[in-house]
């Protein structure tokens, strides 16, 4: 068998405050594979974004690996180990820079990494945002006006920029209302099939884990308590704290999901047109 | 720009400080037309006609020497303002780096660029320029270096404040995700997202700067005659109170006039960049 996309190993991350400890991540193992979308799911503090800030080299582990096509990440990250890991952030209005224009916010990955000529960036911005199904004159926008969705839209358009090969994806719909959420979740399926990628899904909706993911790890107070394929979690879920999880997300009947798959389609057929 | 129009226009305080600063600057590019004795901003002398009281063609009184107070006072506001922009194109500029530094790279940078900026900040202002005046020759470089020693670090304790709420946006995180430069952050990214408190503070800091500077040369430590000076003016002026009171009493006015229109023009700048959230 060839060896995993990016190797996580009993990773652990521990941070120091004044007078206290806390322990955000323990013993942290997972194998990610290329083309795959893993889900990490767990309550508010259960140690998801510390995983995923480690994965895109934000801070550095307090022990434990991680490994990227078998070679180690190191603390200082080379180029093109950063161009190959991107982020996509739940805020969208914070993680646009509201003071610089689009094009400019979407030009600079193109930038950092070198890719195409200084010519050629602009072109490359406008195919950009037309793959994210927004119009090639936003470049020229200001962030101030767009709406939360289309600015999720260029969040998603930065990230794809340096043609990585994984993208973590950090709770990108829990800030957008439903049907926006419906329209992200199906471009970002539409973007994994076309260009490969890989997706790290790290989210507390267990329904769009059940729309995205090929598999789910489940995170209690900084560890992994269950990594299971998607179905197998919802179908046969074998810890407690994966149970209750469950549970308390809320219940959607047959008939209730045959009318949303159908809303959902009808919707994908717009985003297409 | 109509949206600034509209919120100038709306408050009423606002149009009076862009008015009273329409004048001062207008008045200093244009003294050498506004004035009919442009040659009394230097060395003049007439005995025949010194000390006069406000009246026609001197419509301020003439000082000790019998040059024209009015002129003097419209070139003191040319050399006020000079000195002002470039005192704060020097300490803004110098600020400005030092507070994006410590906000935003390691603690011990931040140590030592905010514990730096903080002794300055202890020493009284005037005490600090007088100590500065008294070692160097005055003139008015050197004034406007004294000023740019005690201006800098409000402004590097303001960016630094700044950039600590800022290095909290996301757009910090994807920049750095993203594999930008430190520079790039801090002077691309951080950066332009100040520039809205930065200038409303300029604005407010043009009056102050303009009577700092007045107050060292009222002490004798500016700008040295013959240049017009208001603050060296008002010194003069103030042995020969009550009798010859046109003497302090305009050139003191010129001094609240130009605080006071930047302070207004100051608000106003905050209401159009909505920098008072």
């Amino acid at each position: 068998m060839t060896a995993p996309l990016l190797a996580i190993n009993q990773l652990a991350k521990t941070f120091h405050l004044e007078s206290y400890q806390i322990h955000a991540v323990r013993d942290f193992t997972v194998d990610i594979w290329q083309g795959e979308c893993l889900a990490i799911v767990g309550e508010s503090g259960s140690g998801k974004s510390t995983v995923a800030n480690m994965i895109l080299g934000v801070y550095p582990p307090t022990s434990g690996q991680i490994s990227f096509k078998g070679e180690p990440l190191g603390a200082r990250r080379t180029k093109s180990q950063r161009r190959a890991l991107q982020l996509v952030q739940q805020n969208p209005f914070s993680s646009i820079n509201p003071s610089r224009r689009i094009g400019a916010t979407l030009k600079l990955p193109l930038n950092v990494h070198d890719i195409g000529t200084k010519g050629e960036r602009m072109a490359r911005v406008e195919e950009l945002l037309g793959e994210v199904g927004l119009p090639a004159d936003y470049a020229a926008r200001a962030p101030s006006t767009l709406s939360g969705g289309q600015c999720q839209r260029v969040a998603i358009a930065r990230a794809l920029a340096s043609q990585p090969e994984m993208v973590v994806l950090d709770e990108p719909t829990s800030a957008l209302d439903v049907l926006v959420q419906a329209r992200v979740l199906i471009l970002l399926n539409e973007l994994r099939k076309k260009r490969d990628l890989t997706y790290v899904f790290i989210t507390h909706d267990l329904a769009v884990v059940r729309n995205m993911a090929d598999r789910v790890a489940v995170m209690k107070d900084g560890q992994l308590v269950e990594l299971k394929p998607t179905h197998e979690i919802f179908d046969n879920p074998e810890h407690d704290y994966t149970r209750r999880l469950i549970s308390a997300s809320p219940v959607i009947t047959e008939e209730e999901r045959d009318m949303r798959n159908r809303l959902r389609e009808g919707l994908a057929m717009e985003a297409v047109q | 720009m109509k949206r600034t129009i509209r919120i100038i226009l709306a408050n009423p305080l606002s149009v009076i400080g862009v008015i009273l600063i329409g004048l001062v600057v207008g008045s200093a590019i244009l003294a050498d037309f506004i004035t009919p004795f442009p040659t009394h901003r230097g060395t003049v002398v007439d005995f025949t006609n010194f000390n006069q009281p406000p009246g026609w063609p001197n419509i301020m009184g003439t000082d000790l020497v019998g040059r024209d107070l009015f002129t003097r006072i419209i070139y003191a506001y040319r050399i006020s303002l000079i000195l002002g922009i470039v005192v704060l194109l020097l300490a803004v500029p110098l600020g400005v780096t030092v507070g994006l530094m410590a906000g935003y790279l390691g603690p011990r940078v931040r140590f030592v660029l905010m514990r730096t900026t903080e002794v300055f900040l202890s020493i009284p202002p005037l005490v600090l320029a007088m100590s500065i005046m008294g070692v160097l020759e005055p003139t008015l470089i050197n004034g406007m270096m004294a000023v740019t020693v005690m201006w800098w670090p409000w402004y590097s304790r303001l960016v630094y404040n700044l950039t600590l709420a800022e290095r909290e946006e996301g757009y910090v995180l994807a920049a750095e995700v993203i594999g930008a430069s430190r520079f790039h952050i801090m002077f691309v990214e951080i950066l332009p997202n100040c520039f809205p408190a930065i200038l409303t503070k300029m604005t407010l800091d043009l009056g102050f700067v303009i009577l700092i500077a007045s107050s060292l040369s009222f002490l004798g430590l500016g700008v040295q005659p013959p240049t017009p000076d208001l603050g060296s003016m008002v010194a003069e002026g103030a042995r020969y109170l009550p009798d010859s009171w046109w003497l302090t009493v305009f050139p003191g006015l010129a001094i609240l006039v130009a605080v006071f229109g930047f302070n207004l023009l100051g608000d106003a700048m905050r209401e159009v960049l909505g920098t008072h959230q």
